[in-house]
């Protein structure tokens, strides 16, 4: 009774002081620490807040002179959107490819990371350990140019090491720059063989956290290695493997734009299946300077990436309360 | 325990061993094919061995000294003033967010937190950056936009909250102010997590394209990772057309071959490579801290 006779004192105290006075207190106390903390917070403003702002871009008449927020509102102001998807058929296709590989690299990706993992696991020479996952974590360390470049030395037309392989079988080479068709698998393949390691990581670390006691128990009672993974590691590693896919789904609209743009060396003639939105709006802002398309299409992708974080966070959240990211 | 050799076993070896050696091979190729002469590596493809081992492409890009050593210089300094810049402006942040009892301080964590959820795309952000802070074609564009990172702030936080609060106390009553506090203290407790933030700022700086293709026009001052860029995509426009006219292939004799862009690869990757193997622990320890929560 007394307690809450109290919160309420102090409440009215609160209340009571208006907001000048409790900001004056609260800088008079904290001046040094909001110091620190203004230059990050500019920063962030200056490169994350503005360009949020700036999405309002899409609405209008873009004029170099006026800028942003002096530029003119469009009659009608969705008309940079009537654009966009009528009869743009680029746009609707860097919209699916966008998803299509997304998905692909989310489903695949984490397949195969977890089997990495599972497999550093039961590899018992140390050494061995050590060496295979420094190894598979190298890629991770470097730019998507040069992996565009191990790319071409692949799968080059005449000097490429695929070819000269399907070559001395006596087959014929395959111009890969010069079709479509191949290249959702090759970037999954990359993507695969650029992020493993590093994913693997992720799931060993959690892997690593888990009670030797289950797994004393399975063996006790007789059970393989292969029953000790499938009814003890899997299940376990559940959330995390939910946890992180959401995560990923949350991004889906996001293309690795490192991987779209060098590793298919920003070929015309691979667009059909490799051309994404990020790519796409690349194109549209810095070659043919179509900002109305290239501002709509941006604009269409943050809402939907919006939607997207927010609805695989409450998914998140409902699943495991701790591992949701707001 | 000693574990026997099943089959399932020798097929969880194999899968490992194969995939580590698939992820060494290209590195190895580009050495082998930076070595290589032009005729064998167009009359044999690129191999890991070549028969005859030359530094003719070395020699080639040293002709070109003076673009590449200038691009060294850019992505040193870059890399330099970027990770140290990045290491004190969240380092800063993150200690902030680690006060418990100061006014404001939920707000500010969701002023960062949002930040790591929406963002406005390329199209403003690159309104921004050019017309209304006129970073374009200076250095600065390839250090500011990423200084501050979010996963950095709040790894920084979530170990700063783990240092003992007694530190803090006793460290006022001798008088000392936040800041210091902050790098005297702090800084050099969370020695880990700063050095694995060290290791990924500079990780990022060094590997970065983007603000070079994106805010750096001037030629003479790209990156080293453009450099390669630009040079790569002048080579494969040729190629590609090469099955089409003779006058493109004559022309792609001309320019410099895949050797020059595999030497091209060696020298801006190399000090990483060089590096790797002392710092790699460090990279591993940085994803398992902040692995599953950002």
């Amino acid at each position: 009774m007394s307690k809450v006779k109290r919160e309420k004192n102090t409440e009215t105290i609160a209340v009571s002081r208006n907001i000048a006075t409790r900001l004056y207190w609260a800088f008079k106390k904290n001046w040094q620490l909001y110091l620190m903390a203004a230059p990050a917070m500019l920063f962030l403003f200056l490169f994350s807040y503005l360009p949020l702002g700036g999405l309002v871009i899409a609405f209008k008449k873009y004029e170099f002179k006026k800028g942003i927020w002096g530029s003119s509102f469009l009659d009608p102001w969705y008309k940079n959107f009537e654009i966009l998807f009528k009869n743009n058929d680029a746009a609707v296709s860097a919209i699916r490819n966008t998803i299509f590989l997304n998905f692909l690299f989310i489903v695949f990706g984490t397949i195969f990371a977890i089997a990495l993992a599972l497999s550093f696991n039961e590899i018992a020479n140390k050494h061995l350990k050590k060496l295979t996952q420094s190894l598979s974590f190298l890629p991770y360390f470097i730019s998507t140019v040069v992996v565009g470049i191990f790319v071409t030395g692949l799968l080059g037309f005449d000097n490429g090491v695929i070819n000269r392989l399907i070559t001395s079988f006596g087959g014929e080479k395959v111009a890969f720059y010069m079709n479509a068709s191949y290249w959702p698998l090759i970037l999954l393949i990359v993507n695969i063989w650029k992020g493993a390691g590093y994913s693997a990581v992720v799931y060993l670390a959690t892997i690593s956290g888990f009670d030797e006691a289950y797994y004393e128990a399975a063996r006790i009672d007789g059970a393989t290695r292969w029953q000790q993974i499938r009814y003890i590691s899997l299940p376990l590693l559940k959330p995390t493997i939910i946890v992180l896919t959401l995560l990923s789904v949350g991004k889906i609209m996001n293309a690795d734009f490192g991987l779209f743009y060098n590793v298919t060396g920003d070929m015309p003639t691979l667009y059909a299946t490799t051309d994404v939105l990020d790519t796409y709006i690349f194109r549209a802002l810095r070659q043919t300077g179509d900002i109305g398309v290239s501002s709509a299409t941006g604009f269409f992708q943050s809402v939907i990436g919006f939607v997207m974080v927010v609805g695989s966070n409450w998914v998140a959240r409902r699943y495991e309360k701790d591992s949701a990211l707001f | 325990m000693k574990e026997k050799m099943t089959v399932g076993r020798f097929f969880v070896y194999l899968f490992v061993i194969v995939f580590s050696l698939a992820c060494l091979y290209p590195f190895l190729m580009v050495i082998g094919g930076s070595l290589m002469t032009n005729s064998e590596a167009t009359t044999e493809g690129f191999k890991i061995f070549p028969k005859e081992i030359t530094f003719a492409s070395y020699k080639m890009l040293l002709a070109n000294g003076k673009l590449i050593l200038n691009g060294y210089k850019i992505t040193v300094f870059v890399t330099v003033v970027g990770t140290f810049c990045s290491i004190i402006v969240n380092g800063m942040m993150g200690y902030v967010l680690s006060r418990k009892k100061m006014a404001g301080r939920k707000v500010m964590n969701i002023y960062v937190l949002i930040t790591m959820l929406f963002n406005g795309g390329m199209v403003p952000w690159y309104m921004i950056c050019t017309q209304y802070l006129h970073l374009k074609n200076t250095i600065w564009a390839l250090i500011l936009p990423m200084v501050v990172n979010a996963w950095y702030i709040f790894l920084i936080r979530n170990y700063f909250s783990g240092i003992p609060e007694e530190l803090w106390e006793s460290a006022k009553l001798d008088g000392a102010s936040e800041f210091k506090i902050f790098y005297k203290i702090y800084l050099i407790l969370a020695k880990p997590v700063i050095a694995t933030i060290v290791l990924f700022a500079a990780l990022g700086y060094w590997n970065d394209w983007w603000l070079g293709l994106m805010l750096m026009e001037d030629t003479s001052r790209q990156p080293l990772q453009m450099l390669l860029r630009t040079m790569m995509s002048n080579i494969q426009f040729l190629q590609t057309m090469s099955q089409q006219s003779s006058e493109v292939q004559a022309m792609l004799a001309s320019v410099p071959g895949d050797g020059v862009k595999m030497a091209m690869v060696i020298i801006t990757t190399g000090p990483i490579i060089l590096l790797y193997p002392f710092l790699q622990k460090y990279f591993m320890k940085g994803i398992m801290v902040g692995a599953v929560k950002g």
